[in-house]
C-alpha cells in the first residue's frame, strides 16, 4: 500500500489486514506506557485545510505512540494564506522529507492529485470533501467487528446527510466489501444523486430504513443545509429521522449506535441515546480510542520500514 | 497570382461535389475546378495526390483569449491552432478582458488578426455591458465594427427579462444570438455532471435539467421576439429534442455540437481529471447518442469545438477549483473523421457542410462562404483522410495543453490550409 486515500480503492484483504493489525496495536492503548519504537525516526506532517481537532489529535497520538515524528502545519497561518497552490505546499512537504503527509481538504479529490504530485511520500487521506473519509470508515467497522464478532451478513444503516458525508461513502464502500448490507436513510433532498447504483438500498423513512438493523451509524447534521434550502428546520430533521430511544425500537433490540462526532445532542442523536440510556449501546467513545488504533495500523502499514537494516 | 492544387480528390457539399479535380486560385479567390491533369499556365503548383480538398473549415465558437488572457492563448497561436486543425475561419467569443462591448475591442481583435493572425478572426459581441447580465451593449455598434452576433456565453443570461430585451434587440438589428444554456440558480457551485459518477467522486454536480430549462426559456422568447435563437454547445438529449420540436413548429433557431459532447462521458473525469472539465459539462453515454441522432437528422445544424484554452497551472489543482474548458481546434476534424464518419453516423460530405457551409449560414456570411464555388473566397483546407495518428497534448501549436484526448488514437488530419489564396506555413 503506499497511499490510503479511498476505501473504494482498496482491497477487502488490505480492509481486513488493516483491521486486524488495528485490533492487535490497540493493547498497546491499554498499557500504562503508551509507547513503542515501531516508527521512530519517522516523520508524518498532518496538513489541514479543515478544522479538525479531533482528527488530527489522534493522528498525532497514533504517530506520537508508535514513536514517529508527528508535526501539524495549521493551514491559515501558513504560507496558503499567502495564496501558495496545493501542488506547490505538498512538493514542499516532500522536500523536509516528510515520510507521510495526512491531508484534510473540503474539496473532493485534492489527496488524489497530492499522491500524483509524490513520489517519495504516503498520502493519508483525513477526509476529503465530501468524497471520502477512510479512517473513518476503518475505525467504523473495527467498532462493529469488536462488538459483533464479525461484519459479513450484518444489516448497517447510516442514516442523515448522505450526499456531504464523506463518512457515508467510506462507510459504504468499506463494509459491503466485507460483506455486510448497507442501507442509506436521510431525507430525499438529502440523498445523493444515482444512490440506488450503489450497492446499498435508499430509504427516505426512518423507521422502515432502520427496521431489523444491526447497527445504526447517525451521521452529523450540519446546519448549513437549512440555508440552501434542503431541509425546513432541524426539528423537523430530528422529528423525522432524530435517533432516539423510541425511533430506535424499530431496530434489532441488541442495534449498536455510532456517531463519528461532534455530536449535535438533540438534533440527529438524543441526550439518551448518546449516553447509552434505556440499554442501548452507543460505542461512540470506543470509536475514538479505535480511531487511534486504526491510525496507528494505517501508518504503519505506510511508513513501517520494511527494507530497514535495524528492522 | 495563381495558385493550382493538383491531384487531390475536392469535397465541396454546398456544390455537391466530390470527384478528383484540381482547383485553380487566382487572386485570392476560386477561380476553377478543372479535370485532373489540365495544364495551366504560369501558376504556383502544390501536389495534393492523395487528399482530399475542402473549403476552409469554419468554427464559430472559439476562446482566442486575447486581450486580457494573453499566457492561455492569443491571436496568434489560437489561429495557428485553427490552422492546424483545418480552419480558415473563426468566431472569437467575448468573454475577454475587457470583454468585446465596445466597437473599439472588436477594432482592435481585427487589426490584431490581420498583423498576426493565421486565419480569418470574426468577433462575437457581448449580449451586456462587461457581460455582467444588466446594460445591453451597443449592439449596432458592434455590428458596424465587425461583430457577426451576440453572445452570452460564460455568463449565461439568468433574467428572463433582459433576454427577452436582448433578443428584441438582436432581432431588430438581424443579429443572431448565441446562447449558453444554463440555469445557475441549478448548477450552483456544481463542476461537472450531476450523477452516479460525481456520486462517486464527491463533486457537486450540474444536473442535465438545468441546460433544458434554460433552452425551454429561450425557444420561447426566440418565438416571441422573432430572434435568431443559436443554441451553443448542445450536451443533453433533452436539448436536442427541444431544437427538434422547436424547428418543426417553424421557430428560428439552430444548434451547434461540440466533439466531446459525443465522443466522452462524464466516466473521464475519473480520478479528478481536469482535463475533462468544461462546461456544459460531459454527460452520459444516452446524451451522446442524441446527439449523434441530432447530427444525423439535421437537427444540430453544425459543428464547433467551444476551443477554451487554460495554462497547465490553473489545471494542476483541485478539481471543484479548475477553471472550466478544454481545447479543440487541432483535435476536432480528426474526432468527426473517427468518431462519426467511419462509424457511419454522417457521410463525409455531410459532416464537411456541417463544419463550413452551415456554420457559415447561421452566421449569414456572404453567399459563397464555406464552400469552393468559382469567385467565393479561396479558402482551402486539405485533409488527409488515411493518416492514423496519436493525439499529443505536447505537440499542439495552441500555448495550453488541456486536452482529454491526449493518448487517443485517431484518423484523418489536417495537412495544410489556404486563407485568401496563400498557404498557411505553421
Amino acid at each position: 500500500m503506499k497511499h490510503l486515500l479511498t476505501l473504494r480503492e482498496t482491497s477487502a484483504d488490505d480492509i481486513r489486514y488493516l483491521l486486524d493489525t488495528a485490533e492487535t496495536l490497540k493493547e498497546i492503548l491499554a498499557r500504562p506506557v503508551k509507547k513503542v519504537p515501531t516508527l521512530r525516526g519517522r516523520a508524518m506532517i498532518t496538513l489541514f485545510y479543515e478544522n479538525s481537532t479531533r482528527t488530527r489529535t489522534s493522528f498525532e497520538m497514533a504517530a506520537k505512540i508508535m514513536s514517529a515524528e508527528a508535526i501539524n502545519i495549521a493551514v491559515a497561518q501558513s504560507s496558503v494564506a499567502k495564496g501558495e497552490s496545493l501542488k506547490d505546499s505538498i512538493l514542499t512537504l516532500q522536500a523536509l522529507k516528510a515520510d507521510c503527509i495526512v491531508m484534510r481538504h473540503s474539496v473532493s479529490g485534492t489527496p488524489e492529485l497530492a499522491a500524483q504530485l509524490l513520489k517519495h511520500t504516503a498520502i493519508v487521506n483525513a477526509g476529503d470533501g465530501r468524497h471520502e473519509h477512510p479512517t473513518q470508515g476503518l475505525l467504523d467497522m473495527l467498532t462493529i467487528r469488536q462488538n459483533k464478532g464479525q461484519l459479513e451478513g450484518l444489516e448497517v444503516a447510516i442514516v442523515g446527510d448522505i450526499t456531504h458525508s464523506r463518512v457515508a461513502r467510506s462507510n459504504i464502500w468499506g463494509l459491503t466489501k466485507m460483506g455486510a448490507n448497507v442501507r442509506l436513510v436521510g431525507p430525499r433532498t438529502l440523498l445523493p444523486p444515482d444512490a440506488d447504483r450503489l450497492p446499498v438500498k435508499v430509504y427516505d423513512n426512518l423507521a422502515k430504513g432502520i427496521d431489523g438493523a444491526d447497527v445504526v451509524n447517525v451521521l452529523r447534521l450540519q446546519t448549513e443545509r437549512m440555508e440552501r434550502g434542503l431541509l425546513p428546520s432541524l426539528r423537523e430533521y430530528s422529528r423525522l429521522f432524530g435517533i432516539s430511544p423510541q425511533s430506535l425500537k424499530a431496530a434489532k433490540s441488541d442495534v449498536l449506535v455510532l456517531h463519528p462526532g461532534p455530536m449535535n445532542r438533540g438534533v440527529e442523536i438524543s441526550a439518551d441515546v448518546a449516553d447509552s440510556k434505556f440499554g442501548i449501546h452507543a460505542a461512540i467513545e470506543e470509536q475514538v480510542t479505535n480511531g487511534i488504533a486504526v491510525r496507528m495500523a494505517v501508518l504503519y502499514a505506510l511508513m513501517g520500514i520494511s527494507s530497514d537494516t535495524d528492522g | 497570382m495563381r495558385l493550382l492544387l493538383h491531384g487531390g480528390r475536392i469535397v465541396d457539399p454546398a456544390q455537391k461535389l466530390d470527384r478528383q479535380a484540381d482547383l485553380l486560385i487566382e487572386d485570392g479567390k476560386i477561380a476553377a475546378i478543372l479535370e485532373p491533369n489540365t495544364s495551366v499556365a504560369d501558376c504556383e503548383r502544390k501536389d495534393v495526390s492523395g487528399k482530399v480538398v475542402v473549403p476552409g473549415l469554419i468554427d464559430i465558437h472559439v476562446h482566442l483569449r486575447e486581450p486580457g488572457f494573453e499566457y492561455k492563448e492569443d491571436i496568434e497561436s489560437g489561429t495557428r491552432a485553427a490552422a492546424a486543425g483545418g480552419f480558415t475561419r473563426v468566431c472569437c467569443m467575448p468573454n475577454t478582458n475587457p470583454a468585446i462591448d465596445t466597437a473599439a475591442v472588436v477594432r482592435f481583435i481585427l487589426e490584431r488578426t490581420t498583423q498576426v493572425g493565421v486565419a480569418r478572426v470574426h468577433p462575437i459581441g457581448a449580449a451586456t455591458r462587461d457581460m455582467q447580465g444588466d446594460m445591453i451593449t451597443e449592439m449596432a455598434e458592434l455590428q458596424a465594427a465587425g461583430a457577426v452576433a451576440i453572445s452570452d456565453d460564460a455568463f449565461p443570461l439568468q433574467n428572463a427579462e433582459t433576454v427577452r430585451r436582448v433578443m428584441e434587440y438582436c432581432a431588430m438589428l438581424n443579429l443572431p444570438l448565441l446562447t449558453h444554456n444554463e440555469d445557475k440558480a441549478l448548477t450552483h457551485k456544481g463542476a461537472m455532471n450531476e450523477g452516479y459518477t460525481a456520486t462517486l467522486l464527491g463533486i457537486p454536480g450540474m444536473p442535465r435539467i438545468a441546460e433544458d430549462i434554460a433552452v425551454a426559456r429561450n425557444i420561447l422568447l426566440a418565438q416571441l421576439t422573432g430572434c435568431h435563437l443559436h443554441l451553443l454547445h448542445i450536451s443533453t438529449a433533452g436539448t436536442v429534442e427541444l431544437l427538434r420540436r422547436a424547428k418543426a413548429e417553424g421557430i428560428r433557431v439552430t444548434g451547434e455540437a461540440c466533439a466531446h459532447h459525443w465522443v466522452l462521458t462524464d466516466e473521464a473525469c475519473m480520478k479528478y481529471r481536469t482535463d475533462a472539465k468544461m462546461n456544459p459539462p460531459l454527460r452520459t453515454q444516452e446524451d451522446c447518442e442524441a446527439v449523434k441522432r441530432g447530427l444525423a437528422d439535421g437537427t444540430i445544424d453544425c459543428i464547433v469545438t467551444d476551443h477554451a484554452p487554460h495554462a497547465e497551472y490553473e489545471k494542476e489543482v483541485e478539481f471543484d477549483s479548475a477553471p472550466f474548458g478544454i481545447l479543440g481546434l487541432e483535435t476536432s476534424f480528426p474526432l468527426v473523421y473517427t468518431t462519426l464518419v467511419k462509424t457511419g453516423v454522417l457521410d463525409f460530405s455531410t459532416a464537411i457542410a456541417k463544419m463550413t457551409s452551415e456554420a457559415a449560414k447561421i452566421l449569414g456570411f456572404p453567399e459563397g462562404t464555406g464552400t469552393l464555388q468559382v469567385g467565393a473566397e479561396a479558402d482551402v483546407a486539405v485533409l488527409d483522410l488515411e493518416k492514423v495518428w496519436t493525439i499529443d497534448r505536447n505537440a499542439v501549436q495552441s500555448k495550453s495543453k488541456n486536452t482529454p484526448f491526449h493518448g487517443m488514437e485517431v484518423q484523418g488530419k489536417a495537412v495544410f490550409t489556404v486563407v485568401g489564396g496563400r498557404v498557411v506555413e505553421l
